[in-house]
C-alpha cells in the first residue's frame, strides 16, 4: 500500500491535480490566493506585466495590502502608495486593503485564508497563513509577477520537519519563546523544508499563537510552517463570518500516521523559559537570564508576529499599574486597525498609554526599517518582531534583541532586559 | 575570463544586500549600498565578472528581490555558497543571476581568482589551483536560464504559443 502523505504533500497534490506527490518531486501547482504588499507588489509587477502584455490571471484571487510605506512619510512613499491604489483599481482587485494593517494579519481577519489552499505571497512571512492548514510560501517579485499573470508556479515538494510540543507553558512564556528557542535548536538553514507543529500544546493554542509559530517558520529558513486545521481553526473562521463549508475535508488534511518526515522532534513546553535572541540573528537565543541587565533605549511592540490583540494584552498585563522606566521609550504599533479597535474596546490601549507607551500607526513601520521608530547609532532595542538583522531597524551599529511581548514590556518597565514572570505574579492571565 | 572572489560568512541576509530604509531609491542607487553594513567597500570595488562567496543560508530573510537585483546590477557573475535561502535562490535564478551550491565554498579566500564552466559544472580557483565540481541546475530551470530569466522565458512562450498556458 502507498505510504501516507504529510499535510503539505496533500495540499500540493490536490493543487497539482495529482493523487499523490512525494517530497523532492517538482510539480506545477495552481494558486488559490496570490498576494503582495505595497513594497513587493504592484510597483514591481507592473513593468513585468507590461513587458508580457498581460493582466492579472484572476483579479478575484489576487489580494493587495498596503502596509510597508504606511502612512506616507515623504513624496516617494506617497507615490508608492498611490501607485498601489491606482493599480488595484485599474485591475479590478476587490481585495485591496489600504492602511488597515499588516498583510499577514489582515488577510486572515477578512476570511481570505482557507484551510487546504495554496497561497503565494510576495513576502517572506507568508508562511503565517500556514496556521490555517494551508501551503503558504513566500516569493520574490519576478516569481509573483509570473504567478499573478498565470495563476501557477513550480514547487519542489518540501520534506517536512515535525515538531511536537507537550505540556503547558508557565505563565509568562509564549509562542514567541517557542520560536526563538527553535531558531537556536533547529538552526536557520532549513531551506526547501516545511515545518509542521503538532502535539497537545499546539492543539491547545489559539490561532494567534499558531500564527506566531508559522510566521517564524521563515526564520528557520523553512519554505512554510503548518498546523493541521481543527476545531480552533473552524471557530476562528466562524467567528469572523467566514465559516469552513466542508469541515470533514479540512480535518482530512492532517498528516497521515504513516507519513514520512525529514526529522521529528519533541519538546516539553513546561520546561521552556522566556527566551531572548541577541543581535544580529534570531538563532542567538538564550533563556532571559542569559541577557539579564542589558540596558534598553527602546522597546518595540510591533509587526505581524508580535502586535496582534493577544500580544498587546500580554504587554498590558505587565504594564498595568507600572510605568516605562525613565530613559527608555516604549513604542507600540498595533498590527491592524481591527487590533486597535479591540484594544480600545477592552481597555488594553488605556493600560498601555497610561504606562507611557507611545502609539504608532498600524503597519510594518520600524520592523521593515521603513516607518517610524528607527534606531540611532549605538542604541539598543528589545523588540517583539521576528528578525534582528544588522541595520534592519535603523542605524548599522544599533543592537536589537528579540523577545515575547511579555519580555519586551518587562524590559520597558525595568529599563533593562529582565525576566517578565515576577511582574505577572498576582495578575490575572 | 576570471573574476575576483568577495568572501562573506554564514547567514548573509537580504537586508544587508538591500537595506529597508533605502528601498524607495532607484535600483542603481540602492545597489551602491549593497552589503555596506558588513563591507563598506564592496559596492565600490566589485567589478563586473566578480564572484560573491557565502557560507550557509546565503540570502536569508526578507523576500525583497532587490537583494539579487543589486548583485546583478553590480555585475556579480555568480554567487557561490554552501547553501542558499529558498526565496533568494529562486529570485536570483529568475533574474539570470547564477547561484551555485558548493560545500567547498569555505576554502575560497578573499581575492582568489575564480572562473566558471556552467556546461561542465566546474568552478576553477586559479589562485589555489583547485577545481571543484557542482551539481547542475534542475532540468526544468535550464530552459529558463538559457532564455535569460523568467520574464524573457515567459515572453518567448507567449510569442510561440499565443498564451501563457
Ligand atoms: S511586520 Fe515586519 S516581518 Fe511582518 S510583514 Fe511587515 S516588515 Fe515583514
Amino acid at each position: 500500500m502507498a505510504r501516507g502523505m504529510t499535510l503539505v504533500e496533500k495540499i500540493i497534490a490536490r493543487a497539482a491535480d495529482r493523487k499523490s506527490v512525494r517530497a523532492g518531486e517538482i510539480v506545477t501547482v495552481g494558486i488559490d490566493l496570490a498576494f503582495a504588499h505595497d513594497s513587493s507588489g504592484p510597483r514591481r509587477w507592473a513593468p513585468m506585466l507590461e513587458e508580457l502584455g498581460v493582466g492579472l490571471w484572476d483579479p478575484d484571487r489576487v489580494a493587495i495590502v498596503s502596509d510597508h510605506y504606511v502612512p506616507a512619510v515623504d513624496a516617494e512613499s506617497a507615490a508608492i502608495l498611490k501607485f498601489t491604489r491606482d493599480f488595484a483599481a485599474a485591475h479590478g482587485v476587490k481585495n485591496f486593503f489600504d492602511m488597515v494593517g499588516i498583510c499577514h494579519l489582515v488577510l486572515p481577519e477578512h476570511g481570505l485564508i482557507r484551510p487546504g489552499a495554496v497561497i503565494a505571497g510576495g513576502d517572506s512571512h507568508t508562511p503565517m497563513a500556514g496556521a490555517f492548514g494551508t501551503y503558504a510560501a513566500g516569493y520574490g517579485a519576478t516569481d509573483m509577477a509570473a504567478i499573478v499573470a498565470t495563476g501557477r508556479t513550480w514547487v519542489s515538494v518540501p520534506e517536512t520537519i515535525r515538531v511536537e510540543w507537550r505540556g503547558a507553558f508557565a505563565d509568562g512564556v509564549a509562542a514567541k519563546d517557542v520560536m526563538l528557542f527553535l531558531c537556536k535548536e533547529l538552526g536557520l538553514d532549513n531551506a526547501f523544508n516545511a515545518v509542521e507543529y503538532a502535539g497537545p500544546t499546539v492543539e491547545a493554542m489559539g490561532m494567534a499563537e499558531r500564527m506566531v509559530l508559522c510566521n517564524m517558520a521563515a526564520e528557520l529558513g523553512c519554505e512554510t510552517g503548518v498546523v493541521a486545521p481543527d476545531g480552533v481553526t473552524f471557530d476562528y473562521l466562524r467567528e469572523i463570518g467566514a465559516p469552513v463549508e466542508d469541515e470533514a475535508a479540512a480535518l482530512a488534511l492532517a498528516s497521515d500516521a504513516d507519513a514520512r518526515y525529514a526529522t521529528r522532534h519533541t519538546f516539553d513546553a513546561g520546561a521552556l523559559e522566556p527566551q531572548i535572541a541577541a543581535p544580529h540573528s534570531p538563532d542567538r537565543t538564550l533563556p532571559v537570564s542569559g541577557h539579564q541587565g542589558v540596558k534598553i533605549d527602546q522597546a518595540y511592540i510591533g509587526a505581524c508576529v508580535g502586535a496582534k490583540i493577544e500580544d498587546l494584552r500580554m504587554a498590558a498585563r505587565v504594564l498595568k499599574g507600572r510605568r516605562v522606566a525613565p530613559g527608555t521609550r516604549l513604542l507600540i504599533a498595533p498590527a491592524s486597525a481591527r487590533t486597535t479597535q479591540e484594544a480600545s474596546a477592552d481597555g488594553t490601549l488605556h493600560t498601555l498609554t497610561e504606562a507611557g507607551a507611545i502609539l504608532l500607526p498600524s503597519g510594518c513601520g520600524a520592523c521593515a526599517g521603513m516607518g517610524a521608530g528607527l534606531l540611532a547609532e549605538g542604541e539598543t532595542c528589545i523588540s517583539s518582531t521576528n528578525r534582528n538583522f544588522k541595520g534592519r531597524m535603523g542605524a548599522k551599529s544599533a543592537n536589537v534583541y528579540l523577545g515575547s511581548p511579555y519580555s519586551v514590556a518587562a524590559a520597558a518597565v525595568a529599563g533593562h532586559i529582565t525576566d517578565p514572570r515576577p511582574m505577572l505574579e498576582g495578575t490575572a492571565p | 575570463m576570471s573574476g575576483k572572489a568577495f568572501v562573506f560568512g554564514d547567514n548573509i541576509d537580504t537586508d544587508v544586500m538591500a537595506p529597508g530604509y533605502l528601498m524607495k531609491l532607484p535600483p542603481e542607487e540602492l545597489a551602491s549600498h549593497c552589503l555596506s553594513a558588513i563591507d563598506p567597500d564592496f559596492a565600490r570595488t566589485v567589478q563586473p565578472g566578480d564572484f560573491v562567496v557565502g557560507g550557509q543560508s546565503f540570502g536569508i530573510g526578507s523576500s525583497r528581490e532587490q537583494a539579487a537585483v543589486s548583485l546583478k546590477l553590480l555585475g556579480v557573475k555568480a554567487v557561490i555558497a554552501r547553501s542558499f535561502a529558498r526565496i533568494f535562490w529562486r529570485n536570483a535564478i529568475n533574474l539570470g543571476l547564477i547561484c551555485i551550491r558548493l560545500d567547498e565554498a569555505r576554502y575560497i579566500a578573499p581575492g582568489d581568482r575564480l572562473s566558471l564552466d556552467l556546461q561542465v559544472g566546474t568552478l576553477f580557483n586559479h589562485t589555489q589551483d583547485r577545481r571543484y565540481s557542482f551539481d547542475p541546475l534542475p532540468g526544468h530551470l535550464t530552459g529558463m536560464i538559457a532564455d535569460g530569466g523568467l520574464i524573457p522565458h515567459l515572453k518567448k512562450r507567449l510569442a510561440a504559443k499565443g498564451d501563457l498556458a
